[in-house]
Parts: C-alpha cells; sequence; structure tokens
C-alpha cells in the first residue's frame, strides 16, 4: 500500500486503456507518455499492461507502507526517497515508511512512477486508467490509499541506468501522417502546418492540446467520424486540436494530421 | 444507391472507410453489415471499430505495414455474398419527463418557432428514431430523424453542466445526456433512464440500427420510474424489429 501525503497537480492511475469499448462511446484513455512508462515496467520486469501512477508536473508525496522496488521515468522533477536524491531509468529498494518527493522541474510534464507487480486498483471495462464516470476515481487525492503488493525479493544490485532517447523529451518535432482530411487544405495551408513551429495553450489536458498559433481556413465541417488520440483538428476559428488519450471517440472538426501512435 | 465505400489510412494502424457524406439509413445499414462481415474474418487483428454517420473506422491491434494489401483485402470482403446472421434489431422505448421543470428550453423553443409546447411534445415524441452511432460521451446516442419543424440551432454559449438524463435539440439533432456534461444543445424534458451503465456486461443497451422511442410521462411518473430504475426494479421496454 502506498498513502497519499500530497497529490500533486494531477496525479492519476493509468495503464495502456480501454480497447473494445469505442462503439459504447467509452475513451481510450491510459498513459499519455507510452514511453517512458513502458521503460519504467520493464525495469521491474513488469508487465506492459500494468498500471503506473502518471504524475503531471511532480508536486506529490507519497509514503509507502510496504516492502517493494520502484523505478521513476518520464520528465525530471527531481525525485527523492527520504530527502535523498534518486536515479531516474533505475531499480529502487524501497522499505516500509520510506517516502518519495518530488520537487523542482528540470524538464518533462510527465513522469511515471512503476512499482513491482503494478498499482491493483479495480479494473474497469478491462483497464485501470482513471475516466470519469468509469472509475470511481479521477485522480490521486491526499489521505488515499494506493493498492500494491508487499515485493520482498532481493534487488540484483546494480548501479547501472538504462539509457534514454533524450530526444524523446526535448525534440521539437513530431512525427506525423496526413489526416483524413489533409487533402482539402491548400498549397499554403498545408505548407504553414508543417513548416511552422506550434506553441501549446493553457487550455491543455489529457483530453486535448490546443495550441496558439491559428491557421486561417474554411474547410467546412465533417459529418461526425471517428477520432483517435494523435488526431489534429482544426476548427473553423483556426485553432488547431491535437486530442491526446481522454479524447471522445469521435468528432465533427476536419481532422488534418494524425500522430503517430494508435491510441493503445 | 450509395456509391461504393472508399479506403484512406487513418495513422498507423488504422484505416477510414468512408461512405457518401449523407446521413441516411440505406448507409448506415451497409456500413453495419460491411462491419460484421470484418468482425467475422478479421476480429483477431482488429481491437475497436468506430462507426460515424458515413464512416467505419478499424483500429488494428498492431501497426499496418503495408496499407494496400489490407485496403484489398478489405475490398474483397465487402464483395463477400455470404449469408449473415440477422443481428438482432430493438426498439427502445425511453420514458421522458417533458415538464417545464426539466425541459428549461421549451418556452425559448416554442416563442421562437410559433409552435405550442404541445406541439412540439407531440412532434418529438411521435417520431422513432434511428440511432446511428454513440460518441461524444459513453452512452451518448447520435439519433437520426428528428421533425424538421423542431430544428432548433445550439445554443451560442453552452451551459457548464447540463443534467444526467437530459433531453436535447441540438440543430437536426436530439439526444440524450448519459452523464452531467457542459453542453450546447436546447434541453426539452429529462429520462430517468441510464444509457451508460459500467455495472452492466454490455454497458449501453443500444447499439447503431437500432431504434427509439420518447414516450411522455408525468413528473410522478418520472420520480416513481427513477426509484424503480435505484431499486433494480425497471426493465426498458423493448421490441424486436427485423425490417
Amino acid at each position: 500500500m502506498i498513502r497519499v501525503l500530497k497529490a500533486g497537480f494531477y496525479t492519476s492511475i493509468q495503464d495502456r486503456g480501454r480497447v473494445g469499448f469505442a462503439q459504447n462511446g467509452v475513451p481510450v484513455s491510459g498513459v499519455m507518455d507510452s514511453y517512458p512508462a513502458d521503460v519504467a515496467n520493464s525495469i521491474l520486469n513488469n508487465s506492459l499492461e500494468d498500471a503506473l501512477l502518471e504524475i503531471t508536473f511532480g508536486g506529490c508525496r507519497l509514503e509507502f507502507l510496504i516492502e517493494t522496488i520502484i523505478c521513476v521515468s518520464g520528465g525530471d522533477f527531481s525525485a527523492t526517497i527520504n530527502n535523498k536524491p534518486i536515479q531516474l531509468n533505475s531499480r529502487i529498494k524501497i522499505n516500509k515508511k520510506d517516502v518519495l518527493s518530488f520537487g523542482k522541474i528540470n524538464f518533462g510534464a510527465r513522469c511515471y512512477l512503476a512499482v513491482k507487480d503494478g498499482f491493483l486498483t479495480k479494473k474497469v471495462l478491462g483497464s485501470r486508467s482513471f475516466y470519469q464516470n468509469i472509475t470511481n476515481q479521477i485522480i490521486i487525492k491526499k489521505g488515499d490509499v494506493l493498492p500494491i503488493t508487499t515485493f520482498k525479493g532481493c534487488l540484483e544490485t546494480s548501479n547501472s541506468a538504462i539509457k534514454i532517447k533524450e530526444t524523446h523529451f526535448k525534440s521539437e518535432e513530431i512525427y506525423c501522417y496526413k489526416g483524413p482530411e489533409f487533402e482539402l487544405l491548400k498549397d499554403h495551408q498545408k505548407e504553414q502546418l508543417l513548416e511552422n513551429t506550434f506553441t501549446i495553450s493553457n487550455d491543455n489536458n489529457r483530453m486535448g492540446i490546443r495550441l496558439n498559433e491559428l491557421i486561417k481556413n474554411d474547410i467546412p465541417s465533417i459529418l461526425t467520424s471517428a477520432v483517435l488520440p494523435g488526431t489534429v483538428q482544426l476548427t473553423p476559428s483556426g485553432k488547431l486540436i491535437v486530442l491526446m488519450r481522454d479524447c471522445q471517440v469521435t468528432g465533427g472538426y476536419p481532422r488534418v494530421l494524425q500522430l503517430t501512435g494508435n491510441g493503445y | 444507391m450509395h456509391k461504393k465505400p472508399t479506403y484512406k489510412p487513418f495513422g498507423n494502424a488504422s484505416i477510414l472507410i468512408e461512405w457518401q457524406a449523407i446521413i441516411s439509413e440505406e448507409i448506415l445499414n451497409d456500413i453495419i453489415l460491411f462491419k460484421e462481415k470484418i468482425q467475422k474474418e478479421k476480429s483477431i487483428v482488429i481491437a475497436d471499430f468506430i462507426i460515424g454517420y458515413n464512416s467505419l473506422t478499424l483500429k488494428y491491434t498492431n501497426e499496418l505495414s503495408n496499407y494496400s494489401d489490407e485496403i484489398e483485402s478489405l475490398k474483397s470482403i465487402y464483395k463477400q455474398d455470404f449469408k449473415l446472421q440477422k443481428t438482432e434489431k430493438f426498439l427502445w422505448e425511453i420514458p421522458v419527463c417533458y415538464d417545464l421543470e426539466f425541459g428549461i428550453d421549451l418556452k425559448e423553443i416554442s416563442e421562437k418557432s410559433n409552435l405550442t409546447i404541445k406541439e412540439i411534445i407531440k412532434l418529438h415524441s411521435e417520431k422513432i428514431y434511428t440511432v446511428f452511432f454513440i460518441g461524444f460521451l459513453p452512452g451518448f446516442l447520435y439519433l437520426g430523424g428528428l421533425d424538421s419543424k423542431i430544428h432548433f440551432d445550439r445554443k451560442p454559449n453552452p451551459r457548464l453542466k447540463v443534467a444526467k438524463g437530459a433531453l436535447a435539440i441540438g440543430g437536426k439533432q436530439t439526444g440524450v445526456y448519459p452523464e452531467a456534461s457542459a453542453g450546447g444543445w436546447n434541453i426539452i424534458g429529462r429520462t430517468p433512464i441510464h444509457f451508460f451503465n459500467i455495472k452492466n456486461e454490455n454497458p449501453c443497451f443500444a447499439k447503431a440500427g437500432d431504434k427509439i422511442k420518447f414516450k411522455p410521462i408525468s413528473l410522478e411518473e418520472f420520480y416513481q420510474t427513477e426509484k424503480e430504475i435505484a431499486e433494480n426494479n425497471y426493465i426498458i421496454s423493448k421490441t424486436l424489429r427485423n425490417d
């Protein structure tokens, strides 16, 4: 068990998400950044399906009530155990009453805490990912006790850490495919879309990210059709919305780009 | 007769199949039939199907390395003529209370459309609606068939909170909010029925191709039904339809 001493800005339990329920209007959900999540689970020899704690911008403090091993991967929020700095992407032995805290943000927006055998909150529709009206909880609160199992196995001592692709966190380029409505754009709009640099607005969450820069357009709305995590929609006002893991399953704005990844 | 569907890659692991961009039941039936055929042949490699008014999206379990081969294989499945087991389609009767306590936009619609509130309720509850697909929120049914006399534009500013069960009109569409949410449609009533219940094996009772009819009930009946649902003593009335 883990007791939440401080919940932080936005902390939730996520796994690979809900598959097979799109026809009921159920979003995929799941980890926003699957690369560090997979790294963290792999380092602990967990299944890649195991649930992790997704911590947005740090700020959270957790007390372990049992022995286990953990791995923290993703954004660097100066993680410490009992106020001693820990290394990201490595196995860390945890004793009863150890306190994991996050401090200053060095890079990244989200980090992942994996524990041996994963977080064991209830599976709903095949997934432990928090989502409104599907799971009881949407975010972790102070005082929550999160279910994990005891692990007393010995830690093969090794201070080595896995080499992580830093470009994953620092690159300003994102690979993409043409979206279903890309060809409806005029040449100068395509160029704008692919040559310009866009910035993330304050209006961003697990559902979607609005970008600041506009692309003037007169493409009409489409008949409501599928959208996926990673779909980039162009709204009538010219705003671009990049849909993320909690996005709805259908939408009516033209889908101009599709980022890599299929949502699971 | 509708044109054959067209195929587009959608990202690295999905295929978007599109029909002519019109809302028609003929197209919906073709989408559902094609989906059933694909499901029979490819259920192992497809993780999710998403139906839209004129589209069917297939989400594959793995990245697709050769789109053109996959599209050819889908085209040949489309042409297959084997007799499928008929999927049962139901007409669901949904009790709705159009009382002004719930139908908070009825007065405005009545004033702007020159119809009395009684006429609006009659026009809305007489029609049989078709479920085209489920989207927006878990259990939100996209219904077709709203009488053109009560087409009514979305509100310029969406409400921050629309109640669970709110029955609403948005442009040419009508539907029920399955949970409390923000929303810009005009509210004309409320149903005590849950459109999405994770406790059920199939969380949403209706599916694409089913029909919905709204049955007007009084405030008393609303609260009585709400109680019966809470006590698990209510079964939604359904009739098998195979037309």
